[in-house]
């Protein structure tokens, strides 16, 4: 056993924290406020290589494991969740997923452009009537010789504002249930293709998603990813990978929900001192501060295990479940030792508690992990449950 | 990083599984109702080394440090709190301040029996007017030539009426307080002027004994003054802070076991044409527990890696007991909610259970007083003191 981070981890988590404190930082309250995407920060990810986080040299990526890139979503998402997110779903939800189901073609084609930042991705599975129910897709994927002809509507694109390349699911066989969904690579300029709406949303302000409209959208077998009716296996295993991610994003933001808290706590003056020599306080920060402390490790015992190579889907899905409502807690506990302040939008645990409230609910609800992780368990005991 | 448990860790859990399951399961109705573990369960641990598994080989244990020791208290927790505290409180707190501070002359005398198995230990500390505040004791030691002469009373000492040996906070400097005027003593039950008084009657881990420790004119020779003169507090914080990681791995065993006895449950119980394991509301307390002790487990060995390794603990140990005795009380909590009716009956595991969980929130600190230490390790590199 060895709890320690490696040299190299060491290095790369101190190199994450000065590139989030010089760059990242100054920029989240205006993210915030004017509800826009990091756009000038992702050129500078990219010369870190932050964009390319998970591609191999190959793709002009830098390779990280599984630990480094949690090391990576921590320390941006200590910072501002939305720019976390973006880059979150770029690279773990996007380009990983080319380069794990792509053919050489298409890894050809858009990683190095990825790895560059010169395209950015989206990923585009939930609909107005399949959220938590992916099987209920309606999104239609209509054969035509070689070629695929794509009508439907995507809901909530995360990073649709901004990407030029969008993964798209859709339904290739209606009669094969969850075998008959396919996966297409599309580009932002392709005929038939619109990105449409952006929704105003509670937090994650910085975060762009958008409804995309498919009207007869033409693909060719080039766009499709892996093989017809792979779709929800792609979708479910970078879900997997996607909810380690977002792991490390609620510790990251939990982390510093903390440590505003404290700050606040030294500074702000009542009844003659600090309210940090209040008991309520302490016990807002040591309750706070012991369930992240669990958290990190359950964190970083997912990226291990996902590092080597074992499954991870109920490791991830636990990571995610506690890891959003630890998140929430710790931004609940801190807004109200704010008191009045809290409520601010001068004060950064404002944002974070609208922010936080989100990572209940994306890459799978509380609920859909909930229903993994016992789905998990009881087939080990010999029981098969339904959502 | 690695996760993984050496093989030789593998083989020891298998060990204590075994034991566990032969020796301590099938008495565990018993020893609720009989308010004792039996000795000859304690000898046969004894045995098996399982007295004194953090300490060296060279003093009679095992040599498994606080990674096996978490391993044997979540092991025991899963089957018998009492047991588990038991042999928690003696070699947890009771052995380990004499093997923290303890001469090497104490070492042999007394660790080495006690981590053996032979003798018995116990850690004094709590006074009628000094529980969280354990500064304010008031049980005294007075120098008296080659002795010192102890008076005061002790109270809650879990082993107090079994233990042959136990470690004990006095005041030697009423004006000094407890930094400088506290000392800590072993004091072997054969002493003239130590006497047992009453045991508690308590909710649950009814087979440990809870007992008073009177001192009346208690002699007590100087070289028994474990520790420095005057460091008693340091000593007996010490011994509490290295403790709690094991009290999280026993909170962890606890845990473990509801989730393991309410999946069975659920498989079985037959509601509404159908188990029980089909509901999602089952489904949902199954995985929040499953979670929870997902977390607790990582936060546990990776403590007690830290204690194994060198490293600092204090606020990390404290967030052991703290979470991961509330992890446990919310999972006993779902455990007999799934249970139902039958859960509420004495007739069955849950009930036992629930009133064994509850201690975890209070003895060796409250977690008030995690909070306390976890709050003070937090703000003092930030430049702020805060008392309790």
């Amino acid at each position: 056993m060895d709890f320690a981070l490696n040299e190299e981890q060491r290095m790369f988590q101190k190199m994450f924290r000065d590139f989030v404190t010089n760059e990242v930082a100054p920029l989240a309250e205006e993210i915030d406020h004017e509800e826009k995407p990091p756009l000038a920060l992702l050129p500078k990810a990219a010369v870190q290589g932050f964009l390319g986080a998970l591609l191999p040299e190959e793709f002009a990526g830098v390779g990280l494991d599984a630990i480094s890139y949690c090391l990576l979503l921590e320390e941006l998402a200590r910072a501002c969740t939305s720019t976390a997110m973006t880059i979150s779903v770029h690279n773990g939800l996007v380009s990983k997923t080319i380069l794990d189901n792509g053919s050489d073609e298409q890894k050809g084609k858009y990683l190095e452009a990825m790895a560059f930042g010169e395209r950015i991705g989206s990923f585009a599975l939930t609909e107005p009537a399949a959220g938590s129910d992916v099987t209920a897709l309606e999104t239609r994927a209509k054969r035509d010789g070689e070629d695929y002809v794509l009508n439907g509507r995507k809901t909530w694109a995360s990073n649709g504002g901004i990407a030029d390349i969008f993964l798209v699911f859709a339904v290739t066989d209606p009669e094969a249930g969850d075998k008959g969904i396919s996966a297409f690579i599309v580009e932002r300029d392709t005929p038939g293709f619109k990105v449409g709406y952006r929704e105003p949303t509670l937090g994650l302000r910085g975060l762009t998603c958008n409804t995309l409209y498919l009207d007869d959208c033409g693909l060719s077998a080039a766009n499709l990813l892996g093989q017809e009716g792979e779709g929800f296996k792609i979708a479910m295993k970078a879900l997997d990978f996607a909810r380690l991610s977002l792991s490390a994003i609620c510790l990251g933001g939990a982390q510093a929900a903390l440590e505003v808290g404290v700050q606040f706590a030294i500074e702000h003056e009542e009844f003659g001192g600090p309210i940090a020599l209040k008991q309520a306080i302490q016990n807002f920060i040591a309750d706070t501060a012991a369930e992240i402390e669990a958290l990190r490790y359950l964190v970083y015992h997912t990226a291990w295990v996902a590092d080597t190579g074992e499954p991870y889907t109920r490791d991830a899905s636990m990571a995610k479940l506690i890891g959003s409502e630890v998140a929430m807690r710790a931004a609940n506990k801190m807004l109200q030792m704010h008191g009045g302040f809290g409520y601010m939008r001068e004060y950064a645990i404002e944002r974070m508690y609208r922010d936080f409230r989100a990572l209940q609910i994306v890459e799978g609800t509380s609920e859909i992990q909930r229903f993994i992780i016992a789905r998990d368990i009881l087939k080990e005991n010999g029981i098969t449950i339904e959502p | 990083m690695d996760f993984s448990f050496p093989k030789e860790y593998q083989l020891f859990r298998r060990m204590v599984r075994d034991f566990v399951e032969n020796e301590v399961r099938p008495l565990t109705r018993k020893i609720d109702h009989e308010h004792r573990v039996p000795f000859e369960t304690i000898e046969k641990a004894g045995k098996l080394g399982l007295m004194g598994v953090p300490f060296p080989q060279k003093y009679g244990g095992v040599g498994a440090g606080e990674t096996g020791y978490c391993i044997l208290m979540e092991e025991l927790n899963k089957v018998c709190a009492s047991t588990a505290t038991v042999i928690g409180a003696h070699t947890g707190i009771g052995a380990m301040a004499i093997y923290l501070d303890g001469t090497e002359e104490q070492k042999q005398k007394y660790l080495v029996p006690l981590a053996k198995g032979e003798k018995i230990g116990a850690f004094a500390l709590t006074e009628p007017g000094a529980g969280s505040d354990a500064a304010a004791i008031t049980t005294r030691a007075v120098r008296d030539g080659d002795d010192y002469i102890l008076n005061g009373t002790k109270t809650f000492i879990t082993n107090g009426g079994h233990a042959d040996i136990i470690s004990v906070m006095a005041v030697t400097d009423p004006s000094l307080g407890a930094r400088g005027g506290v000392t800590a003593f072993i004091v072997e039950k054969e002493f003239p002027g130590f006497s047992v008084g009453t045991s508690e009657d308590k909710m649950g881990i009814r087979g440990s004994n809870t007992a008073e420790l009177i001192f009346e004119d208690c002699r007590v020779p100087k070289e028994n003054v474990l520790g420095q003169f005057g460091a008693g507090f340091i000593t007996f914080m010490k011994s509490l802070d290295i403790g709690r990681v094991g009290l999280g791995a026993g909170c962890l065993g606890g845990a473990q076991a509801c989730l393991e006895g309410s999946i069975q449950w659920a498989k079985t119980r037959q509601q509404f044409g159908m188990p029980i394991a089909h509901k999602q509301s089952v489904h949902f307390m199954i995985a929040d527990m499953a979670t929870e002790i997902e977390a607790l487990r990582s936060l546990i060995y990776r403590t007690a890696w830290l204690v194994d390794t060198g490293q600092p603990f204090t606020k990390e140990a404290a967030m052991c007991k703290l979470y991961g005795s509330e992890v446990a009380h919310r999972c006993i909590d779902r455990a007999l909610q799934i249970h139902g009716g039958i859960g509420y009956s004495r007739d069955f595991w849950v009930e036992h259970a629930f009133r064994d969980q509850r201690i975890a929130e209070i003895y060796e600190g409250t977690s008030e007083i995690q909070r306390i230490v976890i709050a003070t390790n937090i703000f003092r590199p930030e430049g702020v003191r805060i008392s309790a």
